[in-house]
C-alpha cells in the first residue's frame, strides 16, 4: 500500500539524549512480562491489590507525599493545587463518607461532575472503599444520565447544585434504587430535598482509611460505551487494571516522576479517568488539570507557563488548533515539552506532523477503547512513527487482523499485510474488562477463536505498524467520543412530529466525524426551518450537546430492510455519494 | 445598531446555535457556560454565525470575548464593521 508521508524517524539511543522509559522496542516484547510488572507495584498489606492505594498510599509510604500531585487551574488561571499527602487525605475523607452511606462493598458510586478537585477525589475515595466508581461525563442531558443510573444501579451519585437541578432532579423519581445524591460547591445555600452536602460530610469525616483489601478482581471502575442496537454497555474493570495503566502510561506516554503532566480528556469518560486522574499518580508525575473548556490562546499559554513536558491530547482538539493558525502557536515557546500524544480517533497525518513543525516534535498516535483499559498500539517515543498509523502494540499484547468465519462462530487470522480485517487481540492483559454489566452474551460476543474483536476495522503493514481503516458497525466517533445512533433515535422518536428516524456519522472538517439525523415525520406534516429547530433543540434537551445531532434531514422514507429495520450503511453510502451494495434485502421502492 | 436591536440579534444567533435555550431565561451578563450545557463546538458556531452576519473578522484567540450576550455585544461595538 503506498504510503504517502514519509516516515519521522526518531534518533537512536546513545545519540545523548536521556533515553525514553520504552528504549528499544524489540527488546522490550521480548522481554516484558504482566508478572514483572505487577511486582512493581506495592500491594496491600494482606496480599490484596487496589488502585487508588497504588496512586496515592504508595508514594506516600515512599517519602513523596510533600509532592505535587495535581494542580487544578480555574477559569481565571487561579490553581488549586494538592500534594500526594493531601490528595490522599481528601480521598481518604470521602471513603468513609462512602462507607457509612453504601454498606456493600460492589455498591456503585456514580459522579456527574465537571473537571475539579471533587472528580479526583470522589474516584480516588471511592476506590479506596472497594465501592466501584462510574464517572458520567457533565454534558450528558437528563436522558443519558438517567439511562445510565439506572443501567448502573447507581446506589450514590456525587454532582453539583447546577448540575443536579438541569439534569437530575426531573429524573430523580426514576430512579428509585439511587439512594444518596451528594452536592458538592453548595457553599452553604439551602439544598434540594433529598441531597446531602458532600462538603460539610467530608468535613466532618477522619482523613485517615485503611484501605478496604480489595483482590485483584474486584471490581473497581464502570465505563459506558455505546453500541449500534440497544442501550448503553457498562464495561466493567478490575483492580487488577492498575498493572497495565502504570506499565502504558510509562511506555506508550513516556511519563516519569518529574514530569508536568496535561491530559486534556474529561475523566467523564474513560481516557480522562484511566490517563488523566490515575495514571499520572501511578507514575508519579504532577497532573495540571484546566477547568476550563477549549480555548486556543490558553491552551498555548498554559502548555508554555505550566511547562507541560509530556501532553496527551485528542484529535479534534489538535485540528481545531490548526485551524487558529500558526501564528498562536508561534507566539509562545514550549521549552519543557518532551512528548506528545494523542488518542480518540485516529490522528491525521498533517496532525502529526503539524506538531512536529509547531510544536518541535511529532503527536504520537495511540489506540485503545473502554474495554481494553488501556492503550494497546501506540506510537512510541524511540520509534520511528509512520504518519497516519496508529503504531504498535504495547509489549504484552498480541494484536492481530482477523477475519469473522461465515457462519459466524469462528475468525481466522489474516496475515498477509495491508490485508483489511478486523483489529483483534489475544486476552490476558490487565486491563482487559471482565464483563458488560447485566449482559453475558453480548460479553460472549466480543470473543471468538482465542481472539478479543474491537469492531474496529484496521490493516497491519509489513513492518507490524497498525492503521485504523473505520468500525465494523454503526457507531459513531464524533469529536473522539463513541455515540450510539440508536440512543440519538430514541431521543428524536420521543417528538411528536417524527415517524422514523436514522442517526449516521458524516464527515466533519473539526470533529472528524458529526452526527446526522434523518427524520421521517408522520404523515401529513411538512419538514420546514422551524420544526428542524424544534428537532434539534429537543435531542439537545433530552441527550445535552455532547450527543445531540448537528444537522437534521427530512426525508420521505427512510430505507429499511424487509424485517424494517432502518439501513444506516446505505444512508451513509448515499450522503458520501459511494456505492450502495447489495439492496437484496432493502424495502422495495427506498 | 442600538444596543437593545444587537442584544437581540445576538440572542437569535445563540437560539440558532443552541436551540434548546429559551432566549427569556438568558441572563445577559452571565457566561454562556454558567447557564446552559455550551460547549466548544457551540461557540465555534456561535462565533461562526457572528462572522457571517455582521461581516466582521473573529479570530480564534477572541473566541473568549463572545461568552456572554454582553460581551459579544461590546466585542462587536468596538469593531469598525458592526457598527
Amino acid at each position: 500500500m503506498p504510503l504517502s508521508y514519509a516516515p519521522i524517524v526518531k534518533r537512536r539511543p546513545g545519540t545523548g539524549d536521556q533515553l525514553a522509559n520504552l528504549a528499544d522496542y524489540a527488546s522490550a516484547r521480548e522481554s516484558f512480562s504482566w508478572e514483572d510488572a505487577r511486582h512493581e507495584l506495592e500491594g496491600l498489606p494482606g496480599g490484596g491489590i487496589n488502585i487508588a492505594h497504588e496512586a496515592l498510599d504508595r508514594a506516600v509510604h515512599a517519602g513523596q507525599g510533600a509532592r505535587l500531585a495535581v494542580r487544578f487551574l480555574s477559569r481565571d488561571g487561579v490553581a488549586l493545587e494538592f500534594t500526594y499527602a493531601e490528595l490522599l487525605s481528601a480521598a481518604s475523607r470521602f471513603a468513609h463518607v462512602v462507607e457509612s452511606l453504601a454498606p456493600e462493598r460492589g455498591d456503585r458510586v456514580f459522579s456527574l461532575l465537571g473537571r475539579g478537585p471533587a472528580l479526583h477525589i470522589a474516584a480516588l475515595g471511592t476506590l479506596k472503599s472497594g465501592r466501584v466508581f462510574c464517572p458520567l461525563f457533565s454534558a450528558f442531558g437528563p436522558e443519558p444520565v438517567q439511562t445510565r443510573l439506572a443501567l448502573g444501579d447507581a446506589r450514590i451519585l456525587v454532582t453539583t447544585p447546577m448540575l443536579y437541578e438541569r439534569k437530575v432532579a426531573g429524573i430523580r423519581e426514576r430512579l428509585p434504587q439511587l439512594q444518596w445524591v451528594l452536592l458538592t460547591g453548595a457553599g452553604g445555600r439551602v439544598l434540594p430535598p433529598g441531597t446531602l452536602d458532600l462538603d460539610r460530610l467530608l468535613a466532618a469525616a477522619s482523613p485517615e482509611f485503611a484501605t478496604v483489601a480489595t483482590t485483584a478482581e474486584d471490581p473497581a471502575l464502570l465505563h459506558f460505551t455505546s453500541g449500534t442496537t440497544g442501550r448503553p454497555k457498562g464495561v466493567l474493570h478490575v483492580h487488577d487494571a492498575v498493572v497495565a495503566q502504570q506499565v502504558t502510561a510509562r511506555l506508550a506516554l513516556d511519563l516519569r516522576p518529574n514530569d508536568r503532566y496535561w491530559c486534556t480528556a474529561d475523566p467523564g469518560w474513560v481516557t480522562g479517568m484511566t490517563y488523566g486522574v490515575l495514571a499520572p499518580l501511578l507514575c508519579g508525575a504532577t497532573s495540571i488539570v484546566d477547568v476550563e473548556e477549549f480555548d486556543p490562546d490558553r491552551w498555548y499559554q498554559l502548555l508554555a507557563e505550566e511547562r507541560i513536558s509530556v501532553w496527551y491530547t485528542a484529535p479534534t482538539a489538535i485540528r481545531m488548533l490548526m485551524k487558529a493558525g500558526p501564528e498562536l502557536a508561534q507566539a509562545r515557546t514550549y521549552s519543557s515539552l518532551r512528548f506528545l500524544a494523542s488518542v480518540g480517533e485516529p490522528l491525521n497525518p498533517e496532525a502529526v506532523l503539524w506538531g512536529q513543525s509547531m510544536l518541535g516534535m511529532p503527536f504520537h498516535d495511540n489506540w485503545w477503547q473502554t474495554e481494553t483499559g488501556g492503550i494497546l498500539v501506540a506510537n512510541y517515543a524511540s520509534v520511528d512513527i509512520k504518519p497516519g498509523s496508529m503504531g504498535l502494540p504495547i509489549p504484552g499484547v498480541q494484536a492481530g487482523i482477523v477475519q469473522r468465519t461465515d457462519d459466524g462462530g469462528g475468525v481466522v487470522e489474516i496475515t498477509t499485510p495491508d490485508t483489511p480485517g478486523e483489529l483483534a487481540f489475544r486476552p490476558g492483559w490487565p486491563s482487559m474488562f471482565r464483563g458488560y454489566l447485566d449482559n453475558e452474551e453480548k460479553y460472549r460476543q466480543c470473543f471468538a477463536g482465542g481472539w478479543y474483536l474491537s469492531g474496529d476495522l484496521a490493516r497491519c503493514d509489513a513492518d507490524g505498524y497498525y492503521w485504523f481503516l473505520g468500525r465494523t458497525d454503526d457507531v459513531i466517533k464524533a469529536a473522539g467520543h463513541l455515540i450510539s445512533p440508536f440512543e440519538v433515535e430514541s431521543a428524536l422518536l420521543t417528538h411528536p412530529a417524527v415517524a422514523q428516524s436514522g442517526v449516521i456519522g458524516v464527515p466533519d472538517e473539526v470533529a472528524g466525524t458529526a452526527v446526522k439525523a434523518f427524520v421521517e415525520l408522520k404523515s401529513g406534516l411538512r419538514g420546514d426551518a422551524a420544526l428542524q429547530r424544534d428537532l434539534l433543540a429537543h435531542a439537545r434537551r433530552r441527550l445535552g450537546a455532547a450527543l445531540a445531532p448537528r444537522e437534521i434531514a427530512f426525508v420521505d422514507a427512510l430505507p429499511r430492510t424487509r424485517s424494517g429495520k432502518i439501513m444506516r450503511r446505505l444512508l451513509r453510502a448515499r450522503e458520501l455519494g459511494q456505492p450502495e451494495g447489495d439492496l437484496s434485502t432493502l424495502e422495495g421502492g427506498a | 445598531m442600538n444596543d437593545e436591536k444587537l442584544t437581540q440579534r445576538l440572542l437569535a444567533l445563540l437560539t440558532e446555535v443552541a436551540p434548546d435555550i429559551d432566549p427569556a431565561t438568558v441572563r445577559l451578563d452571565r457566561d454562556f457556560r454558567d447557564q446552559f450545557d455550551f460547549d466548544s463546538m457551540d461557540l465555534f458556531n456561535f462565533a461562526t454565525s457572528i462572522v457571517q452576519t455582521f461581516g466582521v473578522d473573529v479570530a480564534e484567540k477572541d473566541y473568549r470575548r463572545l461568552l456572554s450576550i454582553e460581551k459579544a455585544a461590546e466585542y462587536l461595538r468596538n469593531k469598525p464593521a458592526a457598527s
